[in-house]
């Protein structure tokens, strides 16, 4: 029955989306205004039954409900709770669900906060992301339906993933979809822009914080998912390049760009049409990584090819979406405005450089993901395309875009002089190299790719403060802490995010370098020393989890001849599908990070213990979360709070804004909160 | 025994050894032996199967992995080299074995030319683009000359702008 219900939802979803990504659209076209009102009601009411169509699947999955296929085939009566409810999403069908709801989530926040926005704007905005939920909704209902049954019902369900059952599971998901479905608005605002042919830099606007939020949660999404991989993969590595990492990598990438793109035109009103393009690849990457991790193509593009109605619908939407919006960019494009002028040497031609550098990276990332997969289609043989490729590709583009990212910031826009530059810049280049040459000494051992990677990371923070200090000596009288409070929060924003990119270059340089591995035999009592930490062997006890029985160990951990705590990985077999997990121990600090993994059993209770010593691990991460936080801060900034305020007092603001920034008119059309 | 430990001397070393077991209790711990039997041969071993798939998992390297297969595979690399064989030449062997599948950095022949040229080759005509893109801008562009009393006046907003351009 509930089932049932879900999927009757489901088709109700599918219908509101239908009208939702037609009526308002010719209603915005003909100035048909009922039709254009039509947009918000409908999102609301599509929003509401693929919540009620996917609280319908989570709750078959809690009571275990194996009369439906993909509860027996996702999950188990032994899995706890959190974990059934989360494998709602582990499974191909149910990922699609939480996909289009949070599109739907995301749809319904467009509607609520775009009470200033033309109405005929809003409709077509809407429309569009009504357009994509069709199409999602669709491939459901025909190829993948959640609801699915399974007749005779199964006594008991084949198991969720034990690398799945995790915290990690639980969050990483939601977060990176909440990404890739975040930069459908960027997408539905350029389409409508597209559409209406009204390509000034309002939608640059309007759709700037937007891009912002989505560009933070696949930022929260991809760091939560290299963090998993490390906690829970039992190897102790962070990226792996793997074409799953890749698919969500892409969209960043190409979302870093359009981050940077829209802010040159709304600012400065040029790259308009680079900044469409942008959104629109930002979008179809993100549907490319849905589709590439979820339609098991990666695993084999054999088994793909045996289940084809999937891999048609696919291959007909993507065509579809991307190739629909290309032509209409193709056709809209002569009539975009240039915008203004700028010189070769200015801060625009800089993020454009940038944005060259990010895109074919991006592009590299995606010719090798997708290489052997044509190979092997192509009947050219198998081949692996793996971390030597993508790092002997990555590192050499992106070492001039983080040269860039220290000299934009600084230039001014339009015209930029490069003597005056290298003026105020000799200081932090001199710094950053003095100390990228000196740090590695610190750290025992004189490495050259240490040192590059660390002036990399130096020449960022150098210039951060060059360029705060430059911005106090312009910003008039006053102590200097009133200086700092009078910069706004996007300036601030700006800095932040940059830091982060500084703090996880350091940490992936720092734990490259100097990281230390040691696999032993270890017999009770036996000890093993490493970065001046002396782990002790206490034995193994076994241990019963709800799903899962495990071998425990215990490892005393002792620094100056103390003992500072006791690490206990598991090795744990799971009922069900009978795998076998390594769960290590780690112990997190913040220059360190001690992992203990347990390898396999010898005999007289002794095991083969693998540890690691990695210093500054966590810097990785902690960058990420830099960069997110920079994105919020971003968004908070007043000029998108101000809008919700009633006229007469943004009006007053404005004023006292236009005295501050000659390009005051950016609070006129406001922007919006997402 | 009684008489013995009660020898000053005999008293004065078990006291000596009682003291240093008790400040440094890891003394009479045993060091756990490391699995591998030559750390230099190891390092090769790590070195070299660190860019190696482990071909019965989901993408991983056979330096990371602990499946049967890989640990196998790890010891007969370990042994190859022992017999003297140069890492090329135990790269050639595993391809011989399991075709190129097997190798994380891909080699370049006539089916990966445009794997490894596309990257320089986006980069080359990204570049290209962006140049004549620029160039032809600026053509388009024109800004109308201005009379002297516009040029004063672009010149005193230019001054006031100063710093808040950023």
């Amino acid at each position: 029955m509930i089932p049932e219900l879900g999927n009757f939802s489901l088709i109700l979803a599918l219908l509101l989306a239908l009208t939702q990504g037609t009526l308002p659209i010719i209603g915005a076209a003909r100035g048909n205004l009922s039709w254009i009102a039509l947009a918000r009601p409908v999102v609301q009411g599509q929003f509401v039954f693929l919540a009620i169509a996917f609280g319908c699947l989570a709750y078959s999955f809690v009571n275990n409900d194996f009369s439906v296929i993909n509860v027996a085939r996702n999950s188990n009566s032994e899995l706890p709770t959190h974990y059934r409810f989360a494998a709602s999403w582990g499974s191909h069908e149910g990922s699609l669900l939480l996909w289009v709801l949070m599109l739907a989530g995301w749809s319904v926040a467009v509607s609520v906060f775009s009470r200033h926005l033309p109405d005929e704007m809003v409709a077509r905005v809407l429309g569009v992301m009504g357009m994509v939920s069709v199409g999602f909704i669709m491939f459901m209902l025909i190829t993948s339906n959640p609801f699915d049954r399974l007749l005779p019902a199964a006594f008991e369900g084949s198991d969720l993933n034990p690398l799945l059952q995790d915290f990690g599971m639980v969050i990483h998901p939601p977060m990176l979809y909440m990404g890739y479905v975040g930069f459908s608005v960027a997408f539905a605002f350029a389409i409508a822009a597209l559409i209406s042919g009204q390509m000034d830099a309002a939608w640059a606007r309007w759709s700037r914080p937007w891009t912002t939020v989505a560009w933070v949660f696949l930022t929260i999404g991809i760091m939560l998912g290299s963090w998993w991989a490390y906690y829970e993969l039992g190897w102790g590595g962070w990226w792996f390049w793997d074409p799953v990492e890749n698919a969500s990598f892409l969209p960043w990438m190409v979302g870093t760009a359009l981050v940077h793109s829209l802010a040159v035109t709304e600012k400065r009103g040029s790259f308009k049409s680079w900044t469409l393009l942008l959104a629109i690849s930002a979008f179809s990457l993100s549907l490319l990584g849905t589709f590439l991790v979820r339609s098991g193509v990666l695993t084999s593009v054999h088994a793909f090819a045996t289940d084809p109605s999937r891999g048609i619908f696919i291959l007909g939407f993507l065509v579809i979406v991307i190739g629909s919006s290309l032509l209409l960019f193709a056709w809209r494009a002569p009539k975009i405005g240039l915008g203004g002028k700028f010189d070769l040497v200015s801060r625009e031609s800089m993020l454009l450089a940038n944005n060259l550098l990010l895109v074919v990276a991006a592009g590299s990332v995606l010719l090798g993901t997708l290489y052997p997969l044509l190979m092997d289609s192509l009947d050219l043989g198998k081949i692996s395309v793996g971390p030597p490729y993508f790092e002997a590709v990555f590192v050499p583009l992106m070492t001039p875009a983080i040269f860039l990212m220290g000299l934009g910031p600084l230039s001014r826009w339009k015209q930029a002089s490069l003597p005056e530059l290298a003026m105020r810049l000799r200081w932090a280049f001199g710094v950053s190299m003095a100390t990228a040459l000196l740090m590695p000494l610190v750290m025992g051992e004189w490495k050259p790719m240490v040192s590059f990677g660390l002036l990399l990371a130096f020449w960022v923070i150098a210039t951060i403060f060059v360029s705060i200090r430059h911005r106090l000596q312009n910003s008039g009288q006053g102590s200097v802490f009133t200086r700092l409070a009078r910069q706004s929060r996007s300036y601030y924003s700006m800095h932040l995010a940059h830091f982060g990119i500084a703090i996880f270059i350091i940490g992936v340089t720092l734990v490259n370098g100097y990281e230390t591995e040691k696999d032993v035999r270890m017999e009770i009592g036996s000890t093993v020393e490493m970065g001046g930490y002396t782990f002790r062997f206490t034995g193994a006890s076994p241990v019963t989890g709800p799903n899962y029985s495990a071998m425990r160990g215990d490892i005393e951990v002792l620094h100056n001849g103390e003992k500072i705590r006791v690490m206990q990985p598991e090795k744990r077999t799971y009922n069900a599908s009978g795998m076998t997990m390594t769960e290590p121990a780690i112990d997190t600090g913040f220059i360190r990070d001690l992992y203990v993994a347990l390898g396999e059993p010898l005999e007289d209770g002794a095991w083969v213990v693998r540890v690691y010593h990695k210093p500054f691990v966590d810097w990785i991460w902690f960058g990420c979360l830099l960069m997110a936080f920079g994105g919020m801060l971003a968004v908070s900034d007043r000029r998108y709070r101000l809008k919700i305020n009633t006229k007469p007092i943004e009006a007053a603001t404005e004023e006292k804004d236009g005295g501050r920034a000659p390009s005051g008119n950016r609070l006129a059309t406001g922007g919006k909160k997402g | 025994m009684i008489p013995d430990l009660l020898n000053t001397r005999g008293r004065k070393q078990m006291i000596l050894l009682l003291i240093l077991a008790l400040l440094s209790p890891l003394n009479w711990a045993k060091e756990a032996a490391p699995v591998a039997e030559d750390p230099v041969i190891e390092k090769r071993m790590l070195a070299l199967s660190e860019d190696l798939r482990c071909l019965v998992c989901q993408n991983e390297s056979l330096a990371g992995s602990r499946a049967d297969f890989a640990n196998d595979l790890r010891r007969e690399i370990r042994e190859q080299l022992k017999e003297g064989k140069k890492d090329q030449e135990i790269i050639d062997f595993l391809v011989a074995r399991y075709g190129d599948f097997v190798l994380y950095n891909p080699p370049m022949k006539p089916t990966t030319y445009l794997l490894w040229i596309g990257p320089f080759a986006f980069l080359l005509i990204g570049a290209a683009i962006l140049f004549f893109y620029l160039k032809m801008r600026r053509r388009q562009i024109e800004e109308p000359s201005l009379t002297d009393d516009q040029h004063r006046h672009a010149e005193s907003l230019l001054k006031d702008d100063k710093g808040n351009n950023a």
